[in-house]
């Protein structure tokens, strides 16, 4: 099953490759990883999605626990969550797709950032879900890139992570 | 970083180097003994330690060596063991013995040196990642930039090391960075919001283990390096006899429960007894303390688990319960304050025991299979019966090492364990070559002791280097050579598993271990008759003050049994054709 994991960490040098080599040392998923400092500049906040088994799962958090420099770690599936992701996407934008590339990016409450001669480039915010639904909706043919950040997660209301 | 450490409240801060800080902070732990080997990135700090006398620098033949001796010199004090290397190859050859700490948890602390911080990333002399590589097989590590960093740096390296689940920690240290100076300052404690380890147990977890012991028709205790490692033995053997339960150790946990106690069924798993492995697959309440049902201990996990049991788990570390069973009551703690809970609640109850003697009597039926007979001959030597005689020899109070093979099985079979930290092997890695640094560890440790290193012709080749060490600071240790001529472990399996095809499994070319000992100024001697193996150990022991190498040709074809086949359940063990054929016999 998918599972996001939200942790907070001591924002120092080598502590994102611990989790990197946790997860591949011990054969664990990824699908995505996201990083950055957050308010409290001594403490960096993570957004893992993985798959895995309960047991697995299980696993996945002790041994993320288990990390010195890993402050809390929470397992966002427990509880009511929010997850959204961004995505840039560079398209055609000549002939007929030009109006049909508006038109998606409208319905997917996208925002045209960039309009070059040939394209546009297109940033869509939103669940993972969301954003592979808008990649199956337009004509593959006319994607010249796509650049994804991975998903940042939250708890719902007052669960909250926080030290 | 120091924000998160306590600055001492000693306001006559000294101002000194950073290799000064280092050696320092080490005599500030009360470091008795730093195993290295000196290079260029560490030269400050080699000065710095000539210029003190706190603690006592141990000359090592080979980086390896000095992790290895490092974590012996843990493995039987408890307290944490501290090597020192340079950077680049000095760091890499550390690795191994790393890795071994790493396995088998043991508290070490290693200082490597690193080139100068201008010239990290520059692929510059003897430059290599230390923290990058080490990070799958170090508990912490940490890379020093600064130099007032150092002193909180090694108080946390400390800290770290020996509590929760123990293990090494790495402490990289920049070249540049230890001839800057700063005020050096010890913190008197740590504290790191993010590293809490729980060493309390449970209480109502600890009350539900208690009622379920006491439920048990067949229950059975299972210990593991932890026990040892958390002194938890003590506790355990209370409890224990307080139940009357039987109790079984792993390889790592040899000398946890006296071995010679009528309740102690023997180690279990791949080698196990025929009594432990079929008690353990046949209780119905299982208490686990501080180990962790790995591959060697209970076979297949499929085949264990298709027999029911409630298991109470014991460990204090979250992540080694259920990770390869599932547990029915975990109780995550320090094992020494948990079983010492569980013995007050125990004592507290009406009903303090159990009704345990059908199940008694089941087990001294598996027990009278005998399942560790082997024949004796007198024309050939029996690797057994050199570690029987050891035993009696010794009285069962060395400290015996080994390295990893048959003759590893053959000491934990044979050598009857009756205290914990006496028994030093390399259970998790299964590294060949750790035996002869191994009994430099435990000589150093406790010099009036006698120390015995039994071994492989493999395994010793892998250190051999130390005999020098073993000379520079007159170790009397005795090594125990169980020479077969093969890799036979490696053997063993062929014959097994790939049709006796023994593919470069047989050493030739040994060297004569009797010269290459005196060589260096030890005692050689080299023993072919089964009549006077007694003898020869009696002799070597009798040498209090020198090292004796004692070359045992033994037996080529003997092999370990009973043996647990890859893949197979516990209780599917092969017996020895001695032990089958007796058995076909009383039928």
């Amino acid at each position: 099953m998918r599972h996001i994991i939200s942790l907070l960490m001591e924002n120092e040098a080598g502590a994102l490759s611990r989790v990197a080599g946790l997860f591949s040392a011990r054969g664990y998923n990824i699908e995505s990883l996201t990083v950055a400092v957050t308010e409290d500049p001594t403490l960096s906040r993570m957004t893992i999605v993985t798959t895995g088994s309960d047991d697995v799962i299980e696993q996945i958090i002790k041994q993320l626990n288990k990390l010195i420099d890993v402050v809390k770690v929470l397992d966002l599936n427990d509880g009511k969550h929010i997850e959204r992701e961004l995505m840039l996407v560079k398209v055609k934008a000549t002939g007929v797709f030009k109006d049909e590339m508006k038109r998606m990016c409208d319905i997917f409450r996208g925002r045209i950032i960039d309009v070059a001669d040939n394209s546009y480039t297109i940033e869509l915010t939103g669940s993972c879900s969301k954003l592979d639904a808008f990649i199956e909706a337009i004509d593959r043919s006319a994607i010249l890139e796509t650049v994804r950040t991975g998903a940042s997660g939250i708890g719902r209301g007052d669960r909250i992570l926080k030290v | 970083m120091d924000a998160s450490a306590h600055s001492a409240t000693d306001t006559h801060a000294k101002s000194m180097t950073g290799a000064d800080i280092v050696v320092s902070c080490l005599n500030e732990e009360k470091v008795k003994f730093v195993f290295g080997y000196p290079g260029g990135a560490v030269l400050h700090i080699y000065d710095a330690l000539y210029k003190q006398n706190g603690f006592k620098h141990i000359l090592v033949r080979h980086e390896q060596a000095a992790v290895h001796a490092a974590d012996a010199y843990s493995r039987a004090t408890g307290d944490v063991g501290v090597a020192l290397v340079t950077s680049g190859p000095g760091a890499t050859n550390a690795v191994t013995g790393i890795a071994t700490a790493y396995m088998d948890s043991i508290p070490l602390v290693v200082i490597s040196g690193q080139v100068p911080v201008p010239a990290i990333g520059m692929d510059a002399f003897q430059e290599v990642d230390m923290v990058g590589v080490t990070r799958p097989c170090v508990k912490h590590n940490f890379l020093v930039k600064h130099v007032k960093d150092i002193a909180p740096t090694i108080k946390k390296a400390f800290f770290i090391a020996k509590t929760g689940r123990p293990g090494p920690v790495v402490v990289d240290i920049p070249k540049d960075i230890t001839a800057h100076v700063a005020d050096f300052i010890y913190p008197k404690t740590v504290e790191m919001r993010s590293y809490n380890p729980i060493l309390k147990g449970h209480s109502g977890q600890i009350k539900k283990a208690v009622k379920l012991l006491l439920s048990a028709k067949r229950p059975m205790i299972y210990t593991g390096g932890g026990l040892v490692l958390g002194n938890g033995a003590a506790e355990l053997v209370k409890l224990a006899k307080a139940l009357n339960f039987p109790v079984t150790n792993t390889l790592m946990g040899l000398g946890g429960y006296p071995a010679t106690d009528k309740q102690f069924v023997g180690m279990l798993g791949m080698h196990g007894t025929y009594e432990a492995n079929m008690a353990m697959q046949h209780c119905d309440v299982l208490l686990a303390v501080g180990a962790r049902f790995d591959d060697r201990v209970i076979g297949n996990p499929k085949h264990f688990g298709g027999q029911k049991r409630t298991i109470i788990h014991i460990d204090v570390d979250p992540s080694s319960i259920s990770k390869r069973v599932k547990v029915d009551v975990p109780i995550v703690g320090d094992v020494q304050s948990v079983l010492s809970d569980m013995n007050e609640i125990l004592a507290q109850e009406e009903n303090q025991t159990t009704d345990t003697a059908d199940w008694w009597s089941q087990i001294n039926e598996w027990r009278g299979i005998q399942s560790l007979d082997y024949v004796y001959s007198d024309s050939v030597i029996k690797p057994q019966y050199v570690v029987q005689k050891l035993w009696e020899v010794t009285k069962g109070e060395a400290y015996v090492t080994s390295d990893v093979g048959q003759h590893q099985m053959w000491a934990a079979q044979y050598y009857k364990f009756d205290k914990p930290r006496r028994w030093i092997n390399s259970g998790g890695l299964g590294t060949m070559g750790v035996g002869l640094p191994y009994a430099m560890g435990c000589q150093f440790a406790d010099k009036h002791a006698q120390v015995a290193c039994i071994t492989g012709e493999g395994s010793i080749q892998m250190n051999i280097q130390e005999l020098s060490t073993c000379a520079q600071y007159g170790l009397p240790i005795k090594v125990i050579l169980l020479n077969n001529r093969y890799l036979g472990m490696v053997r063993q399996w062929q014959e097994f598993f790939y049709e006796n095809r023994y593919s470069e499994s047989y050493m030739d070319s040994l060297p004569d271990f009797v010269k290459l000992a005196e060589s260096y100024g030890h005692v050689g001697m080299r023993i072919t008759n089964p009549a006077d193996v007694e003898g020869a150990l009696k002799e070597a022991f009798d040498r209090k003050d020198k090292f004796v190498f004692m070359d045992f040709l033994t037996d080529q074809t003997e092999n370990v049994f009973p043996m647990v086949e890859n893949g197979k359940g516990l209780s599917e063990m092969v017996l020895s054709p001695n032990t089958a054929s007796r058995l076909k016999g009383e039928e």
